[in-house]
């Protein structure tokens, strides 16, 4: 493959792998089940990044395995009604071209997991979204690095990965014993309990005690996401719930304790806003379970401020075809696709406040999108949306 | 003088070094029009990148940062090579996609702005006039 007898844009694919396999110190090549690729959202890579992938698409790159995209900048069908610009969906869409014209399936989602791009126990994939990274390692148990933009591409167009971190199975272990003597019980309490642990252990391995037996996965999603937020936490693992729990070295472990007052100080700290211009429910990407229950909260209601919940489009047209879209219409409130508030336009679209169940997203709106936050559990946001 | 390195992305170059103590992020920090140092933290702040062998210690910043050097080449702005210190994946990435000779593992200190560099980055080579 390195002597370009493929094309120049595979060998250039192929000799990045090679750099970063050296610069890691990786014994080798891996092949990989599957890519998910980051810097998808125009708000993020710009024309720098659109004019790479169009470079790529028109040399005519292809990917060998099941490749599935980052979210958006916005919802790649209803983006007028929604508000987002001409100029900005011009570039969104030029770039979701570039990425079709390369075999992607493009379903732009951070919870590919929940929209038909599933790995295995312990199998090799090459992703990038820091939540779906972080699910895929810890509640499936595949196999990832967190990969960038360039080098989940080049993984998915040469169908392999340098074998190095958390491929192998010794960089798998966990470093610190976390228990958990808070009560949880919505999923922004995941959220802060995963933003208060991030911050932190930073880019360790956390092992869970005393997270309850019965904890879903969209918890976990929470959890995991506001975790790889807010610090840069890859993997962790929940006594009695996630696979590789049972086996790993528990022993001798640095301990954290985390409890009621410090989630009600995560709370605090994330709050910074007080009446909020929107609510924006889904990060990550709302599960069909997830919808439900929030079309279940606003059953016959009106709300007085935009709602939006997001998605992925595949769970979008579930929640179309069961009547679920419906019912969240009827109340003035919205089911996004493809995108999500934090890589999506929202400061020139006229919003400051936003309010989110998320501790990933309250991570990230003041700096990204800059917002100011209210991070509240799902009751109080659906509250608030009829004030 | 000669100094070695590690390729980091092969080719040969040679150019007048501009050097950096800070570290450098692309994205926000060069313009990618004119391959100007925009980055206001940056002791090479307003200079031109364009032809020159850009040294400095490291990548910092956005992994965007890679797709703004792949720009600055295409529009003929871009740096001849990049000699840094310890190549992160920012830079790595952006300098093997746009096919700009790079070396890492390079003792900087002995580079300074205006002298004339010829880098063999196959080799892991540097040559600084004296």
């Amino acid at each position: 493959m390195l002597n370009g007898e493929h094309g120049e844009i595979i060998e250039r694919m192929m000799r990045l792998l090679v750099r970063l396999a050296d610069i890691y110190n990786a014994d080798k090549m891996i092949p990989i089940g599957s890519a998910q690729i980051a810097g998808v959202s125009y708000k993020s890579i710009g024309d720098p990044g659109l004019e790479f992938l169009e470079d790529m698409a028109g040399k005519g790159a292809k990917v060998r395995v099941l490749s599935y995209l980052n979210p958006a900048g916005m919802d790649m069908m209803q983006w007028r009604a929604l508000g987002f610009s001409e100029d900005f969906a011009k570039k969104q869409i030029r770039i979701m071209d570039a990425f079709q014209k390369m075999g992607i399936v493009v379903s732009a989602t951070c919870t590919p997991y929940l929209a038909g791009n599933l790995p295995r126990y312990r199998e090799h994939i090459a992703w990038s979204e820091s939540s779906a990274v972080s699910f895929a390692n810890s509640v499936i148990g595949a196999r990832t690095n967190r990969e960038g933009g360039p080098s989940a591409l080049a993984a998915a167009i040469c169908g392999i990965t340098p074998n190095y971190g958390l491929h192998l199975d010794e960089n798998r272990e966990p470093n610190v014993l976390v228990n958990v003597e808070a009560k949880l019980e919505y999923q922004s309490d995941y959220g802060a309990l995963g933003y208060t642990v991030g911050k932190l252990v930073k880019n360790k391995i956390p092992f869970f005690r005393g997270i309850p037996d019965n904890v879903d996965t969209d918890q976990l999603k929470s959890l995991g996401a506001a975790m790889a937020a807010s610090g840069a936490v890859a993997l962790y693992h929940v006594e009695n719930v996630t696979p590789d729990a049972d086996k790993v070295n528990k022993n001798g472990l640095e301990k954290i304790t985390i409890t009621d007052e410090d989630l009600k100080e995560t709370y605090e700290k994330l709050n910074t806003g007080e009446d909020p211009d929107i609510i924006i429910i889904g990060c990550p990407h709302a599960s069909i379970r997830e919808i439900r229950r929030i079309a279940d909260k606003l059953q016959g209601k009106k709300v007085r401020k935009p709602l939006w919940i997001c998605t992925s489009r595949v769970i979008r047209d579930l929640a179309e075809k069961i009547g679920l879209l419906d019912v969240i219409e009827k109340a003035g409130a919205n089911i996004v696709a493809d995108t999500c508030m934090v890589v999506a336009p929202i400061e020139k679209m006229g919003y400051k406040t936003t309010a989110v169940n998320s501790g990933k997203a309250a991570n990230y709106l003041p700096g990204f999108c800059k917002q100011n936050v209210v991070f509240q559990n799902i009751d109080e946001l659906v509250r608030r949306a009829m004030q | 003088m000669k100094l070695k390195g590690r390729k980091i992305s092969g080719g040969k170059a040679r150019g007048i070094a501009l050097v950096s103590r800070k570290s450098l992020s692309f994205l926000g920090g060069v313009d990618p029009e004119t391959g100007v140092i925009k980055d206001t933290e940056s002791d090479i702040k307003g200079e031109s990148i364009r032809g020159k062998i850009l040294v400095f210690p490291r990548g910092k910043g956005s992994t965007v940062g890679s797709y703004v050097i792949y720009q600055l080449k295409k529009n003929g702005v871009a740096p001849a090579a990049i000699v840094v210190e310890e190549a992160e994946t920012i830079v790595a990435t952006g300098a093997i996609i746009a096919g700009i000779p790079m070396v890492d593992k390079v003792d900087i200190g002995k580079i300074k702005t205006g002298q004339f560099v010829e880098v063999d980055a196959d080799k892991g080579e540097i040559n600084v006039e004296e």
